[in-house]
């Protein structure tokens, strides 16, 4: 953050204090370093990950060596993609839970084009890109004309994309699972720019890691430093109060739901560039894990706060646990109950850091 | 432009800043509002009180753009005007200050300041929010109205009513308002407070803006007021200049004057002890 005024400085002006203001409280002039860090979003799964990260480093070698943070790394890259998009998506307001099976939709649009039509890939991509603009530029008109939860908005297009899935699936290809992409023209110019790897200290990265970092870099800049991202914040807390001041509340919030499809899209993209096939049922459930990703990330449920790198930690998070659990030879069962009690611990700290933020300070 | 030449035209050579003239509002068969006329001048503070229901509310809400009146005429600078939106009100430079101050509690000052209006610096997709000369602003503007926030990095969350309501204040000044439409800014708060805000109303005044200042509380209105409207179901008991009035009388008048009479005189009866014609402060 540039250009804070170290603490202990007081504004200029406080001259005027002597005479214009009456002296309303004792002005602790120092805001604390302290308090500062405390009150960033960030906080909570900053700490999260590092208890993840000490605990099944000593109980796994292989998690602490790089060739561990690889692969542990590679389930937090497509879900961090989703829950920075998720989280920005939350800081304005509002849920998608149509999220996760929107990468299905998008992943089998691109392979039913490009397999079944014999589209080129790059045709098939876009395509599938414009499907998940206007899905996400659906959701986002419904909640904003009808003034609707967008919990029951969205849950509605995750049950009608669920059985379009499976449905159109069908009755093109006969089963429940497209794939071949692999013989599509254009797959192997597409391949190492979405689903290949790349080579850092002799371990090889998925590169998706780089889309990851790049989403969440881009969405760090947008919130932090744009007007765009001021509006996000804003129609989150107090969507009537920003509409009052010129804020164009709706189409913000179009946007974002736009921009969850468009997160959607690129991993849905990646999932079936990577694997050459897509179930007709993925992705069923995960719109959950993004937004647990989010809130671990220190999103408030009612908007108006919350960061996109917080929400990329929560994806570190979640790829630790989903892993480490692993490594560290226990049942993979235990994983949800794990990730329950990271939700659990997340939302409480979230509570106390916003309370901590909000306290009135006289 | 012309000034329409009508019986409460004053002899100042300036069209006033605002200005309306027997205003009627109707909601459906309820008279909100009938025959109300004042006058807004650069520097001077109007204040239009009145207890509940007494139309306060339909008033600023015609005033500030959001209804429009049935009746009557409403100009900005002698001119007609007839508003659609509180937009085109905002562009002939008059802001309104809701009680509830369109503020987000969650963003820091400077973030609420420039809400809506935010200064960008760069070109094209690098077009950003200049944040740096954003904070600078508001510590300066804060400055020159006597507001010393400690750090406009806190939430607005974390300040006090009547800070809520100088930023608030302070804002709409910056970003050109000629007149201030203050709805009930110090109703919520405490003596103390109170007295803060009405400071910064002062100091806007000070600054050659109009204001129009509307509470229930005449002890908050007699200090900074220059002109008193007084509304009473609708309709109105009058307009007084300072000078025409003491903050004894006003406060009678707004209280229903014989009602309240009788009502002292009720509770003497019972023995109890006459509370006066004062209504407690706020807060």
């Amino acid at each position: 953050m540039a250009a804070r005024t170290p603490p202990g400085i007081r504004p200029e002006g406080t001259v005027c204090m002597t005479t214009a203001a009456p002296p309303v409280d004792e002005r602790v002039a120092e805001i604390s370093r302290l308090r500062r860090i405390l009150v960033r979003p960030e906080l909570g799964s900053v700490v999260g990950a590092i208890a993840v990260f000490v605990f099944f480093a000593t109980q796994s070698s292989v998690f602490r060596s790089l060739d561990g943070v690889a692969i542990w790394l590679d389930p937090a890259s497509t879900l961090g993609i989703m829950a920075v998009a998720i989280a920005m998506l939350m800081i304005g307001g509002e849920f998608d839970l149509s999220a996760g099976v929107m990468t299905a939709t998008t992943g089998l649009v691109v392979m039913i084009l490009a397999t079944e039509y014999g589209w080129n890939i790059w045709a098939a991509i876009f395509a599938s890109l414009v499907v998940a603009l206007l899905i996400g530029a659906f959701n986002g008109v419904m909640v904003v004309k009808t003034g609707l939860p967008s919990f029951i908005v969205t849950l509605s297009t995750f049950l009608m994309l669920q059985g379009l899935n499976l449905g159109v699936t069908k009755a093109i290809t006969g089963t429940v699972q497209v794939s071949g992409l692999a013989k599509a023209p254009g797959y192997d110019a597409v391949k190492p720019l979405l689903a290949g790897t790349f080579t850092l200290f002799g371990v090889q990265f998925r590169v998706a890691i780089l889309w990851w970092i790049a989403v969440a870099a881009v969405a760090t800049w947008i919130l932090m430093r744009t007007k765009i991202g001021n509006w996000i914040f804003a129609v989150g807390g107090n969507a009537p109060a920003a509409r009052s001041v010129g804020v164009p509340a709706a189409g913000t919030k179009v946007g974002l739901f736009m921009t969850t499809a468009g997160a959607a899209w690129l991993v849905g993209t990646i999932g079936a560039v990577r694997f050459t096939s897509v179930q007709a049922n993925i992705g069923i459930g995960q719109e959950l894990i993004y937004i647990v990703a989010a809130v671990i990330g220190g999103c408030l449920l009612t908007g108006g706060y919350g960061s996109a790198i917080g929400a990329s930690i929560g994806a570190i998070v979640f790829g630790m646990a989903a892993n480490g659990i692993v490594f560290a030879g226990w049942d993979a069962d235990w994983f949800k109950l794990f990730l329950g009690v990271m939700l659990l611990l997340a939302v409480l700290t979230n509570n106390l850091v916003r309370r901590y933020a909000e306290e009135v300070r006289r | 432009m012309t000034v329409p030449t009508d019986t409460t035209a004053t002899t100042a050579p300036e069209p006033a800043l605002l200005e309306v003239e027997d205003l009627v509002k109707y909601f459906g068969s309820v008279i909100a509002l009938t025959g109300i006329s004042t006058t807004v001048r650069a520097g001077g503070v109007t204040c239009v009180l009145g207890d509940n229901g007494a139309g306060k509310s339909t008033l600023i809400k015609i005033l500030s753009g959001v209804f429009r009146q049935d009746r009557g005429t409403y100009r900005v600078d002698g001119e007609p005007v007839q508003f659609s939106s509180p937009r085109d009100a905002l562009d002939r430079g008059i802001a309104t200050v809701y009680q509830d101050l369109a503020m987000i509690p969650l963003m820091s000052v400077w973030r609420n300041f420039f809400l809506g209006s935010e200064p960008t610096k760069g070109f094209g997709p690098l077009r950003r929010f200049d944040v740096v000369s954003a904070r600078k602003i508001v510590r300066a503007e804060l400055a020159a109205m006597g507001i010393d926030i400690r750090d406009p990095d806190q939430p607005v969350g974390t300040l006090s009513g009547g800070e809520r309501q100088s930023v608030a204040i302070a804002r709409a000044v910056y970003f050109g308002a000629r007149v201030l439409i203050l709805d009930e800014p110090t109703s919520a708060l405490g003596v103390k407070q109170a007295g803060v805000v009405l400071r910064y109303v002062a100091a806007a005044r000070d600054r050659g803006l109009g204001v129009v200042f509307i509470t229930h509380n005449p002890h908050h209105a007699y200090p900074v007021g220059d002109h008193f409207l007084v509304l009473n179901r609708g309709q109105s008991l009058g307009e007084f200049a300072k000078s025409e009035i003491s903050r004894e009388d006003l406060t009678r008048l707004m209280a229903g004057g014989a009602e309240l009479d009788q009502l002292a005189h009720e509770l003497d009866r019972l023995g109890t002890a006459a509370p006066g014609p004062e209504p407690a402060p706020a807060g």
